[in-house]
C-alpha cells in the first residue's frame, strides 16, 4: 500500500481524496496555487506545497511543478482528482518515468479514450453500440455531404478532440450543412487545437445515461450500474441520480455487461464511466464517449452501492484484486446530487466572493461533498462549484423529499447560488414524473430570457 | 512549505503541537505592553510571535497583517526526507527597504554551484542584477536563479538542501547602486 500520496487537485475532490487516504492510513500531500493558501485540503493535508500563482495553467496544469513537489516531499503516488490532468497521458507518463504510481488508467488508454474518434472505433469494436455517424474524422465538405445523406438528418458534426459542448453543431437541412461544418471545425481548432471533427446522426429529446466502471490492474473490470444526468445546461451537469428512473433492469444488466467486456478487452483500469445517449423513441443507448477518472457525481454510485470508489482507486493502483476491493456490491435504494454552483440561479452568471454564512444540512441520507466553509473566499479562477448535495432513499421519492427538505436548510450567504435553481427543479412535475431529457433544463431558460 | 506533525490534527491540539488558546494568549499579553517579539519554550513546544510591521516596504509585507506564528515541530516520521522549515515570514522587523528574491519554481535549494564549491552568496555580499544567487533543482535540472536587482544581500531564508515551494522567500537584498 502507498505509504503518501500528493493530490493534484483543489477543492471538493481534493478533500474527498484526502478523506480516502486518511481512512486507509496513507499521508497526504497537497499542492496549492497561492489563491487556495487557505483552503480546507491545505490545511488538513499533513504537508502542503505552493505550486504557483492563482492561474491554473501556472499551478494545476504546471507539470513540472506538480512532479517537482512529488519529488521533494517523496511521495508513492499522485492522485488527479478530475479535470486538471487527470485525463493527460503525457502527465500519467512523467509520473511513470519518475517512478511515482498515477492513481488511474495507464498512458495508453488515457490517450485512447481522450481521442474521442479513436475511442468511438475502439468501442465499438470492442461490442458497445454506436450512433450512427461517420466511420472516422470527416477531411472535407464533399465528404460531409456524401455522409450526412448515409447517416441521416439531423445530423451534428462534432469536435474529435474535445467535450464540454465545444466544437458543435446542429443541423437540420442539407443546405446547412457546409457552413456549420466550417463552423465547428474553427471552433474546435481554438478551443482544441485540432480541427477534425465528425459526423453522426442527432438523438432527439435524449437521455444521458451513464455506466460507472471499476477496474483492477490484472485485467478484471466490473460496472457499478448506471446514473442519469439528463438535467444539463450547456452540456454542464446540474443533477445526477441512480438509478436511471427510466431503465429497466434487463437493459441495464445486459449493457452494463457489454460495457465491462468491452473496457476488459482495451485493458481499462481504475474508475471510470461510459457515457450514452438513449434514444426516446426506441429506447436504444449509443455509446458516447469514456471519462478515463473519477467524475464528480460519484457520491451517487457510492450511496447505492456501498462502495468507497476513491479508496477502491487508491487500493487497486497499489495492486490489490478487483473482487478483494469491491467484494459483491449490494445496490438499493435511490440517490441523487445537486451540484451547487456559485452562480447567479436564473443568469447563470458567476458569483465569486467572501461566504458570510454556512450552514451544511444534515439528517437522514444527506451527504455533502464541500472545501467550502464561513468566510472562505470562493476565488473567481476555478470552477464555480461550491458544494455537492446528495440525497438518498428507499425509493426516488424518499431521495427527492430529502434533497427538497436539505436544499431549505442549505444556508449559504455573501455568494449567489443555484440552491434556488435546484429546488424549481425538484418541483416540477416532470422531473418527479422522471420525465427528462438533456433538452429538460431550456424550460427554465426560455422564462429567463429577456 | 506545511509539514504537519501527525499527531495533531487541525481541529484538536496535542500537547506537542501549538494550543491555539495559549497562543491566543500570548497575542493579547504582546499587545497590553506593546511587544514586538516574544519566544517561549516549553519542552517539545516552542513559539515565537513577532508582529508583522504596518508601515514595512510593500514588497515585504506578509499576505496578512496578523502575527507570524513559528512552531517548530518534532522531526517528520519520514526518516529519508530533510524536515523543511516552516516558510520564513517575509515580512522583517524596521523600515528598509528590501527586496525578497521569492522562488519562481519548486525544488531542492542549492546555495552552490556544486556540493564542494563556496556558496554563490553569503549575507554581507553585494550583488549585480542578473547575478546567480542559487541553483533550485527540479526534476533533475538546475535551474539558475538570478538577482533581480543591484544591491547588498542582508539575510539568506533557506538552507542548503532545502525543499523550496513556489514563492518561497530565497534572500532580502537591500538595493543600492552598485559602486
Amino acid at each position: 500500500m502507498f505509504r503518501k500520496i500528493l493530490i493534484a487537485n483543489r477543492g471538493e475532490i481534493a478533500l474527498r481524496v484526502l478523506c480516502a487516504c486518511q481512512e486507509l492510513g496513507i499521508q497526504t500531500v497537497a499542492v496549492y496555487s497561492e489563491a487556495d493558501r487557505n483552503s480546507l485540503h491545505v490545511r488538513f493535508a499533513d504537508e502542503a506545497v505552493c505550486i504557483g500563482p492563482p492561474r491554473s495553467s501556472e499551478s494545476y496544469l504546471n507539470i513540472p511543478h506538480v512532479i517537482s513537489a512529488a519529488e521533494i516531499t517523496n511521495v508513492d503516488a499522485i492522485h488527479p482528482g478530475y479535470g486538471f490532468l487527470s485525463e493527460n497521458a503525457n502527465f500519467a507518463e512523467v509520473c511513470e518515468a519518475s517512478h511515482i504510481a498515477f492513481i488511474g488508467p495507464s498512458p495508453e488508454v488515457i490517450r485512447m479514450m481522450g481521442e474521442k474518434d479513436r475511442a468511438r472505433r475502439e468501442m465499438f469494436a470492442a461490442g458497445l453500440p454506436i450512433i450512427p455517424g461517420s466511420p472516422g474524422v470527416v477531411p472535407d465538405e464533399d465528404t460531409a455531404l456524401k455522409l450526412a445523406d448515409e447517416i441521416g438528418y439531423p445530423v451534428l458534426v462534432k469536435a474529435a478532440e474535445g467535450g464540454g459542448g465545444r466544437g458543435m453543431r446542429v443541423v437540420h437541412k442539407k443546405d446547412e450543412l457546409i457552413s456549420a461544418f466550417q463552423t465547428a471545425r474553427n471552433e474546435s481548432q481554438q478551443a482544441f487545437g485540432s480541427a477534425n471533427v465528425y459526423l453522426e446522426r442527432l438523438i432527439e429529446r435524449p437521455r444521458h445515461i451513464e455506466f460507472q466502471v471499476i477496474g483492477d490492474r490484472f485485467g478484471n473490470v466490473k460496472h457499478l450500474r448506471e446514473r442519469e444526468c439528463s438535467i444539463q445546461r450547456r452540456h454542464q451537469k446540474i443533477i445526477e441520480e441512480s438509478p436511471s428512473p427510466v431503465l429497466d433492469a434487463k437493459t441495464r444488466d445486459e449493457m452494463g455487461a457489454r460495457v465491462a467486456k468491452a473496457l476488459a478487452k482495451i485493458g481499462y483500469s481504475s474508475a471510470g464511466t461510459v457515457e450514452f445517449l438513449r434514444d426516446e423513441a426506441s429506447g436504444d443507448l449509443y455509446f458516447i464517449e469514456v471519462n478515463a477518472r473519477i467524475q464528480v457525481e460519484h457520491p451517487v454510485t457510492e450511496m447505492i452501492s456501498g462502495v468507497d470508489l476513491v479508496k477502491a482507486q487508491i487500493r487497486l493502483a497499489a495492486g490489490e484484486k478487483l473482487d478483494d476491493v469491491i467484494g459483491k456490491p449490494r445496490f438499493h435504494g435511490h440517490a441523487i446530487e445537486c451540484r451547487i454552483n456559485a452562480e447567479d440561479p436564473e443568469t447563470f452568471a458567476p458569483s465569486a466572493g467572501r461566504i458570510t454564512a454556512f450552514r451544511v444540512p444534515g439528517g437522514p441520507g444527506i451527504r455533502v461533498d464541500t472545501a467550502v466553509y464561513s468566510e472562505a473566499v470562493v476565488p473567481p479562477y476555478y470552477d464555480s462549484l461550491v458544494a455537492k448535495l446528495i440525497a438518498f432513499g428507499d425509493d426516488r421519492a424518499e431521495a427527492i423529499a430529502r434533497m427538497s427538505r436539505a436544499l431549505d436548510q442549505f444556508v449559504i450567504e455573501g455568494i449567489k447560488t443555484s440552491i434556488p435553481l435546484h429546488k424549481k427543479i425538484l418541483e416540477d412535475p416532470d422531473f418527479i414524473a422522471g420525465r427528462l431529457d438533456t433538452h429538460f433544463l431550456e424550460r427554465y431558460e426560455v422564462v429567463t430570457a429577456r | 512549505m506545511k509539514r504537519r506533525d501527525k499527531k495533531s490534527s487541525a481541529a484538536h491540539s496535542q500537547t506537542s503541537g501549538p494550543d491555539l488558546r495559549e497562543v491566543s494568549k500570548i497575542l493579547d499579553f504582546m499587545e497590553q505592553h506593546g511587544l514586538e517579539e516574544f519566544e517561549y519554550e516549553n519542552g517539545t513546544f516552542h513559539v515565537r510571535l513577532r508582529k508583522a510591521q504596518s508601515h514595512a516596504s510593500t514588497a515585504f509585507r506578509a499576505a496578512q497583517p496578523a502575527p507570524e506564528i513559528f512552531a517548530s515541530h518534532p522531526a517528520a516520521s519520514s526518516a529519508d526526507a530533510p524536515a523543511p522549515k516552516p516558510a520564513a515570514s517575509a515580512s522583517e522587523p524596521g523600515d528598509e527597504n528590501l527586496h525578497v528574491v521569492k522562488s519562481p519554481i519548486v525544488g531542492t535549494f542549492y546555495s552552490s554551484p556544486t556540493p564542494s564549491a563556496d556558496p554563490f552568496v553569503r549575507a554581507g555580499d553585494r550583488v549585480d542584477a542578473g547575478q546567480v544567487l542559487c541553483i533550485i533543482e527540479a526534476m533533475k535540472l538546475m535551474n539558475e536563479i538570478e538577482s533581480d536587482v543591484a544591491g547588498e544581500v542582508m539575510r539568506v531564508f533557506v538552507e542548503n538542501g532545502q525543499p523550496v515551494e513556489y514563492g518561497e522567500p530565497l534572500f532580502a537584498i537591500h538595493p543600492s547602486r552598485k559602486q
